[in-house]
């Protein structure tokens, strides 16, 4: 719990000095034990209602191709087993199965 | 909180359509429930509440009562950018580096000698998100869930892009012209923002490096200082805070050109080829389609039985112009042609109204239809495509007669 706030105040001083919205700090995330995980690979670049609004539709195929994206594409720095636990998590509380 | 999404609900069509027998045939097109949760109305420095998609990077669309005229207000106008590397940029400290292989004389600009070096022209277009109305793909899919405000219209004053590319010594070999804004990616490793056009659409009169947006300076979540503007092409082409305008021999490959914002060929009819950027399967998305809105009344909204009704909307085009709109109240079977207000440019959103007294309590779907002086028109069943793009089915509005 620790790791997620430090990290949710690492993501808003970043996001404070570029000009992004101070709300963004009240964004929450479903919580389980990949929280943490989540947010530390995916809040560096984006707000995470950018998981929020892409739900409730996407099934764990779609999940697993937009990770991937962000991987290949973007270069966002995920291991291949944290990519497995991040596709988990998305899936499961904002996908369908 | 819950006025918020009350209203937002409200805007964007996520009521159901009840007691009516039209409703198995009309698609309710709505935003998926996590968008709907979480498109609030905020405020970003500078600008009147709009519909937050995303923070970081920002993307807020204008909400449609805020598209009620023709030109809309700086404050209004919605915001959307790829990166989240945003700065504030000092006009002063501003340069614009023109150049590229197939140029023979680079040079720099400030902002004071692309004021004062070249003539400055006026253009009214209409600025429109490839992704306008994503979230209401059916099925949907992935990406910024859009509903209808991610556009907006602005008299853009600037330099001619043509008149800039001239004095760098534009050589004939050129194929491309890049753009590449100030933002940049948090991840180093993340590709830059960086976008190209055809030389032909370059050289378009209409092509400018705006620095004025309705008789004053961009806002900063707009491109301050300068921006392109590409009349009748979607906004993926409008680099914001442009800083490098590079002229290619050769064609930019790079993400944004050759994996993002392109349509499966064949399925779109517009008339603008981008062949350098074409492969065996995909185009860049190019020019927009004919659309139109209704703006004045939304899902539920209330009306009195035989008082007058004033039902208004927009409709808009890649700059053949609009024709003619048409409003249907039975469906999709008799069409009636509504009033065009003034045209303010082939580029610009035409505003349009039609005026109807409900004759009966309940339900009534009305539905808005644009035409272009090419003839083409909005589709009625969505042409599905996995990005997103180019969604110009006629729109329906369910009002309740009382």
């Amino acid at each position: 719990m620790r790791r997620i706030t430090s990290l949710l105040l690492l993501a808003a001083a970043l996001a404070g000095s570029l000009g992004a919205h101070a709300s963004e700090g009240q964004l929450k995330l479903a919580t389980d034990a990949d929280t943490a995980l989540v947010m530390a690979r995916c809040a560096g670049c984006h707000s995470v209602d950018y998981i929020q609004m892409n739900s409730t539709f996407m099934k764990r195929t779609t999940w697993e191709a937009e990770v991937k994206k962000m991987i290949k594409a973007y270069g966002a720095p995920v291991a291949d087993e944290e990519a497995v636990r991040i596709v988990d998590y998305l899936t499961r509380h904002y996908g369908v199965e | 909180m819950t006025t918020r999404r009350t209203i937002l609900r409200s805007a964007l069509g996520g009521m159901a359509l009840v007691g009516s027998g039209l409703g198995s045939q009309l698609a309710r097109a709505a935003l998926p429930q996590g968008a709907l949760d979480s498109g609030v109305l905020e405020r970003l420095p500078g600008k009147q509440p709009l519909l937050k998609r995303s923070y970081r990077p920002p993307n807020y669309e204008t909400p449609l009562a805020a598209l009620d005229e023709a030109i809309t207000p700086n404050d209004r106008f919605f915001v959307r950018w790829h990166l989240m590397g945003i700065s504030e940029v000092d006009a002063r400290e501003w340069r614009l580096s023109i150049g590229g292989d197939a140029t023979s004389k680079p040079f720099e600009l400030t902002l004071e000698q692309l004021k004062s070096e070249f003539e400055p022209v006026e253009v009214v277009a209409v600025c429109q998100c490839s992704g306008n109305r994503r979230g209401l793909s059916d099925p949907h899919v992935p990406g910024v869930e859009w509903g209808y405000g991610a556009m907006g219209n602005a008299r853009w004053k600037g330099a001619r892009l043509k008149d800039v590319l001239a004095r760098a010594g534009l050589a004939k070999e050129a194929v491309e012209i890049a753009f590449d804004g100030a933002d940049r990616p948090a991840l180093d490793v993340t590709p830059d923002f960086v976008k190209s056009i055809p030389v032909w659409k370059a050289l378009d009169e209409n092509t400018i490096i705006a620095y004025e947006m309705n008789g004053t300076a961009l806002p900063h979540h707009n491109g301050y200082p300068a921006r392109l503007v590409v009349p009748g092409w979607t906004a993926t082409y409008w680099m914001k805070q442009v800083v490098s305008i590079q002229a290619l021999s050769k064609p930019l490959s790079n993400f944004w050109m050759a994996t993002a914002y392109r349509i499966p060929k064949g399925k779109f009819a517009f008339a603008d080829r981008f062949t350098s950027q074409e492969n065996e399967t995909t185009t860049p998305i190019t020019e927009m389609l004919v659309n139109s809105v209704i703006t004045s009344h939304t899902d539920g909204t209330s009306v009195g039985r035989d008082k007058p009704l004033l039902l208004k909307g927009l409709a808009w085009d890649a700059g053949s112009g609009i024709r003619r709109v048409e409003i249907s109240r039975d469906g999709g079977r008799v069409w009636e042609a509504a009033d065009l207000g003034s045209d303010l440019g082939r580029f610009s959103f035409r505003t349009w109204q039609f005026a109807l007294n409900p004759a009966s309590a309940g339900p009534l779907v009305l539905m808005a239809r644009a035409t272009n002086r090419q003839g083409s028109t909005q589709v009625s069943e969505l042409i599905f495509n996995n990005p997103g793009y180019h969604n110009n089915v006629i729109q329906s509005v369910t009002v309740n007669v009382v």
